[in-house]
């Protein structure tokens, strides 16, 4: 236990600094201010990997670690659709995740927020439409906000919450 | 004829490239001979799937690779044209049969086995329709209301199925899991994948060669370095081009750093799933300083477009590398540190001892490899057993732990994490002058290939050209094909809430198996 102690006194208490690399701000950012509006100062989000490489939810998970501290803002990842205020869906939209994808939309109480996380998703991906894949995933359900990158960097998604979760 | 004779009565042509593999077109005959043999000698099939040749008068082509100790073969066999079809594999190899239904449902051409459920097809394409072939086109809206899946059923006083997915409770990519259980206890595990197939091959036709690389590395991000490092051979070896020395180890230094990057991240997770939310912290904060890491000396944080055909993208100053060095000196230590308390926290060896649990036996009859195989002790390491340069010049050290439960799963992780920083320090202290790429543009011979000892295992990468056209066909194994396997006899008699930890421990791929 005294290892344990040790090691976590060492490791201190580490901040998040100021973004070194102004990224381009999130698609529909005004529209992420009328959603805090709506839903308060906390939210709850259910991630949904519609086909993605992997790659945006490594970025996801390293939201959690504790330089980025997602957690901090007030973003609570929920096991279940019907928990969740946002949707943050990764991936192009292989035709075997549309359904599945709607179904977890449909199971969202109102008010609800789709975010597209990454360029697949956004549709400009390297992932293109074709016999397995649908594009993107404005064309399965509404997408309000989007974040470009490849995958994006955590800085650019904590950004982007952050926006959402600024005072209106 | 006995096997042996039947195999040297194929015409072998050794394909260009460091790797040793020696191909031949050969009749059913010496198809099921050359395998029987291989699998007599203890060796493996590292991938199967086929191609269409119809534009050049030959039909449709069914390739396998085939490994033993040293040798590697590529066979190509003839499968017809109207109604193709090939001699199945599943009675030799226990992971052909999936791989076999992958290439009915991507070729339509038939192995003859028994189980001819769909495996990469879900409704996104009728089971009339075949997405590889050449004059396929279609992309239609989806046929609604595919059969659902016929699952294998387990019958018996108090038995009941739990389905997971393919959507699940945490942040992880998609699957489904059909577990049949007596209370808690796992009696059987079904596995069901392909929700992220992409259509990945048939995007790489509509790329060039050098291009592809790009694509190589986004089809399974944690492993970006080692598809882009296997495509990339692959591309040289068709090219015959022959990349420069410098290139060479500045390619195995990104490999041991995704190494390191994938089992920095695991041991966090596992810590998390065990219950030592402490560990996961301080793994995080390790791993998340090494992809900044990667970020600022290699262009990415996953590595992304670093390895190109004909070299890397990126080079090293002589301050860069003695920052890394550093580095590699203080994550050392911070680890030493952190397994000293991981082994020493009874509550988390509780749940990593006996858990998940995978014999040599079982492992080696399902043709098991990579970090599982050797956690199951079985000493299977490209870059051991067949060391292409740098490995050659490193002596790389192989990580076995022979129990086969999550605790070796995880023991290996930190052995390969201590000897990939020493193969690391190995490659900057040694690191050759010159140029970093050479022009590789992809014309040249009809057969490249090309294997990297990823974090998971081996990645395989084979292209082949049409004699005739411009066109190319790509295709890539992940190790995850032989391994997905084992989980679902690693889970057997365990409990259900203890399958996110064997899951975990074992962290195979979906969206590079669904390719
Ligand atoms: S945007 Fe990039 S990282 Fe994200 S799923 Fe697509 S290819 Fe992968």
């Amino acid at each position: 236990m005294h290892k344990l102690i040790r090691q976590i006194l060492k490791t201190g208490i580490v901040r998040h600094p100021p973004s070194a690399r102004p990224e381009a701000p999130p698609e529909g950012c005004a529209e992420g201010r009328a959603l805090v509006a709506q839903l308060g100062r906390a939210i709850t989000v259910r991630h949904v990997d519609a086909g993605s490489c992997n790659g945006c939810e490594l970025e996801i998970h390293a939201l959690g670690n504790a330089l980025y501290n997602l957690a901090a803002l007030g973003v609570r990842f929920v096991a279940s659709p019907r928990h969740a205020d946002i949707l943050l869906v990764t991936g192009p939209v292989s035709r075997a995740m549309a359904d599945p994808l709607r179904a977890a939309w449909e199971a969202m109480p109102d008010p609800k927020r789709v975010v597209a996380l990454g360029d697949c998703a956004r549709g400009c991906g390297i992932f293109t439409a074709n016999y397995a894949t649908l594009g993107a995933v404005s064309a399965v359900i509404p997408v309000d906000i989007a974040i470009p990158g490849c995958p994006p960097s955590p800085e650019t998604i904590r950004e982007a919450f952050a926006a959402l979760m600024a005072r209106s | 004829m006995s096997p042996i004779d039947v195999a040297r009565a194929v015409r072998w042509t050794r394909l260009p490239g460091p790797l040793p593999i020696d191909h031949g077109s050969v009749d059913s005959a010496q198809w099921r001979a050359i395998c029987a043999q291989c699998r007599a000698e203890g060796g493996r099939l590292a991938a199967l799937w086929g191609s269409d040749e119809r534009a050049a008068g030959q039909g449709f082509l069914v390739h396998a690779i085939v490994a033993s100790a040293q040798r590697r073969f590529w066979i190509t066999l003839g499968a017809g044209d109207a109604d193709p079809r090939f001699p199945g594999l599943g009675d030799l190899f226990p992971v052909a049969s999936r791989l076999e239904r992958a290439l009915f449902d991507l070729l339509g051409v038939s192995s003859g086995a028994p189980d001819t459920r769909p495996w990469l097809r879900h409704e996104a394409w009728g089971p009339a329709d075949f997405p590889l072939r050449r004059d396929f086109a279609r992309a239609d809206p989806m046929a609604p209301g595919a059969p659902p899946y016929p699952f294998v059923a387990v019958r018996g006083a108090g038995v009941h199925e739990i389905g997971v997915g393919p959507i699940h409770a945490g942040i992880i990519e998609p699957g489904h899991f059909r577990f049949s259980v007596v209370g808690d206890e796992i009696l059987r595990l079904e596995e069901r994948f392909g929700y992220t197939h992409k259509g990945a091959a048939k995007r790489f036709e509509a790329m060039g060669l050098v291009d592809g690389a790009r694509l190589a590395g986004r089809l399974c991000a944690d492993s970006s370095a080692a598809y882009a490092g296997a495509y990339a051979m692959a591309v040289e070896a068709l090219s015959g081009c022959t990349v420069p020395p410098r290139a060479l180890w500045l390619r195995a230094l990104a490999w041991e750093r995704e190494r390191i990057a994938n089992h920095l991240g695991d041991l966090g997770a596992l810590c998390q799933d065990g219950g030592l939310a402490f560990g996961h912290t301080q793994f995080g904060l390790l791993k998340e300083r090494w992809l900044q890491t990667h970020d600022r000396l290699f262009g990415h944080r996953y590595l992304m477009d670093a390895v190109i055909p004909g070299g890397v993208a990126y080079d090293l100053d002589a301050a860069a590398c003695r920052s890394l060095d550093a580095e590699c000196a203080s994550i050392l230590e911070t680890t030493r540190r952190l397994q000293d308390i991981v082994d020493d926290h009874a509550g988390l060896q509780e749940r990593f001892l006996e858990t998940g649990r995978i014999d040599e036996a079982r492992v080696r009859a399902l043709g098991g490899l990579g970090l599982a195989a050797r956690a199951s002790g079985i000493a299977c390491d490209l870059r051991v057993n067949t060391p292409l340069p740098p490995y050659d010049r490193l002596q790389t050290r192989i990580a076995v732990r022979p129990q086969g439960d999550v605790a070796a799963r995880v023991g290996v992780r930190f052995d390969e994490i201590y000897e990939s920083l020493r193969l690391i320090r190995e490659v900057l202290a040694q690191l050759p002058g010159g140029p970093v790429r050479v022009p590789c543009d992809g014309h040249g011979g009809l057969f490249g290939v090309g294997i990297v000892e990823g974090w998971r295992g081996e990645v395989l990468v084979a292209i082949t050209r049409s004699p005739s056209a411009a066109a190319h066909h790509v295709h890539i194994h992940d190790p995850s094909w032989q391994n997905w396997p084992l989980l679902e006899h690693a889970v057997l008699g365990d409990l259900v809430p203890d399958f996110p930890l064997i899951n975990k421990s074992f962290n195979l791929a979906y969206s590079g198996h669904d390719l």
